[in-house]
């Protein structure tokens, strides 16, 4: 059916080594393909240049239709909830209740603030927002989960900073340009969140499982401590987030780790804040350097495992 | 010779016309996942600028030359947010595989062509998949079947569309 290569020398000389040069172009576009793979692969911010003006191409575009189309990014959501529509819908109802992300967000405040009048009178500095943005696109083909800003190093957005949306945790800047910014949303694996439960203060770890939910792990494993429903928000243990930004709230227990459902839904988001990267209390610092925890401006060069 | 295909027959087309429409079709099916104003929870979209790539190989078997993996795979690698160089690879592998492909003398249909494209489908999306773990991002292997399912199913339709501008773009 379809017609036979031109590639075929036959006893053409010239036509051969014609062939045999277009194989020698192709293995060394193949050896450039991968040593451009492994940089990439060992900095994940390397190239930015070339991204930055990938997304800086695409910016008007996204941007425009963002405002027109909103919701399409359910679509996946809905398939799934009508496969699993039982246990979806036991989820979403647990979901449905804890959903006053607000007043929860207040009353870990209120608590955290009572805690640290136990303390030695510290506070922090709250209005430390670099700006409001819109998530414009994501990544919709690969695997990896990033969703794309229409505001980028010229409003002051750097790599490693926190990006919430008034529901909740989104993720952190992975990459910036003059105008975008790519976000690791907190559904990557690739993104480790340090985060307590509400009620008592069990600390555990939040862990991206790209689909569309993540894994909390307690810090200490003896057993599960977690139960369906229970909302965990940051601890700012380790700096980069500060504390008591919503993250999620327990869907399932997987052994000894509780599956959870993010508060703030990445494609139904429609503005959210950047913010500076969370500096912890001088004490507080000198406990969690003690504790070997990653700092803040680590964070911002090498991605958390 | 009918006046009605006079105007359509043995016209002169410009280069640019018969040489950039299929790069112009790849470039705009890479760009497009992202434009659309979707923040997605899995991969969920099928790869369309690959799909279009080798339909276009499968069509016309002499039209891509092996070195166009560098330039299209990097505009893909750009768009799709991957780690650079992954299609750069992959597309220039599944070019060289199909000219090795193409060298056995047996008969070619439809279904083989599907095949072939389903094949190199399923290849590229698992190995782009490999680099994403590797950057340390991304999810199990699980979420992208339903991706490579609906690219595979979706590919005679991209094909359709190749050959109605292969039909425009040829005089």
């Amino acid at each position: 059916m379809a017609p036979p290569s031109n590639r075929r020398p036959g006893a053409d000389r010239k036509a051969q080594y014609g062939l045999f040069v277009s194989y020698v172009i192709a293995v060394a576009v193949v050896a450039v393909g991968l040593l451009m793979l492994i940089i990439s692969i060992a900095d994940p911010t390397g190239f930015s240049a070339l991204r930055a003006t990938g997304s800086e191409v695409t910016r008007p575009v996204a941007a425009s239709l963002k405002s027109v189309i909103l919701g399409i990014g359910n679509a996946d959501e809905a398939v799934s909830a009508y496969i699993n529509a039982g246990s979806q819908n036991a989820a979403l109802r647990r979901q449905v209740d804890a959903n006053r992300t607000k007043l929860i967000e207040a009353e870990a405040i209120r608590e955290e603030n009572a805690r640290l009048k136990r303390l030695l009178r510290l506070t922090d500095v709250e209005s430390d927002t670099v700006g409001a943005a819109h998530l414009i696109s994501s990544t919709a083909v690969s695997a990896a989960r990033i969703a794309r800003l229409d505001i980028g190093a010229a409003r002051g957005v750097a790599p490693g900073m926190p990006v919430r949306a008034p529901e909740g945790l989104v993720g952190r800047v992975l990459r910036v340009g003059a105008n975008t910014a790519d976000v690791l949303m907190i559904i990557d694996d690739g993104n480790v969140v340090p985060v307590r439960r509400t009620k008592d203060n069990v600390p555990g770890i939040s862990r991206g499982r790209g689909d569309g939910t993540v894994e909390i792990r307690a810090l200490n494993t003896e057993s599960n401590p977690f139960k369906p429903g229970d909302i965990v928000v940051t601890s700012g243990i380790g700096g980069l987030y500060r504390p008591n930004i919503p993250v999620a709230v327990v869907a399932r227990l997987e052994g000894d780790r509780a599956v959870a459902i993010p508060l703030a839904n990445p494609s139904r988001i429609e503005l959210v804040a950047v913010q500076r990267p969370y500096q912890a209390p001088a004490t507080a610092k000198g406990d969690a350097a003690a504790g070997d925890s990653p700092s803040p401006a680590r964070q911002t060069t090498t991605p958390a495992r | 010779m009918n006046g009605r295909y006079e105007s359509r027959l043995a016209r002169d087309r410009h280069v640019l016309h018969t040489g950039g429409t299929p790069v112009v079709t790849v470039l705009a099916g890479s760009i497009l996942p992202a434009l659309l104003p979707i923040v997605a929870q899995t991969p969920l979209l099928p790869p369309l600028g690959f799909m279009i790539f080798i339909a276009w190989r499968l069509l016309r078997p002499d039209i891509w030359p092996l070195w166009i993996g560098l330039p299209l795979g990097l505009a893909d690698d750009l768009m799709s947010g991957g780690p650079i160089g992954g299609a750069v690879v992959l597309w220039t592998l599944v070019l060289l595989g199909l000219e090795v492909e193409s060298r056995r003398p047996f008969w070619r249909d439809y279904w083989h062509d599907w095949m072939s494209a389903a094949l190199a489908i399923g290849f590229v999306l698992f190995f782009s998949w490999v680099f994403v773990r590797l950057a340390g991002n991304g999810g199990p292997l699980v979420q992208i079947l339903p991706q490579i399912a609906y690219g595979i199913g979706l590919f005679p339709l991209v094909v359709r569309m190749c050959a109605a501008l292969d039909r425009w773009r040829l005089p």
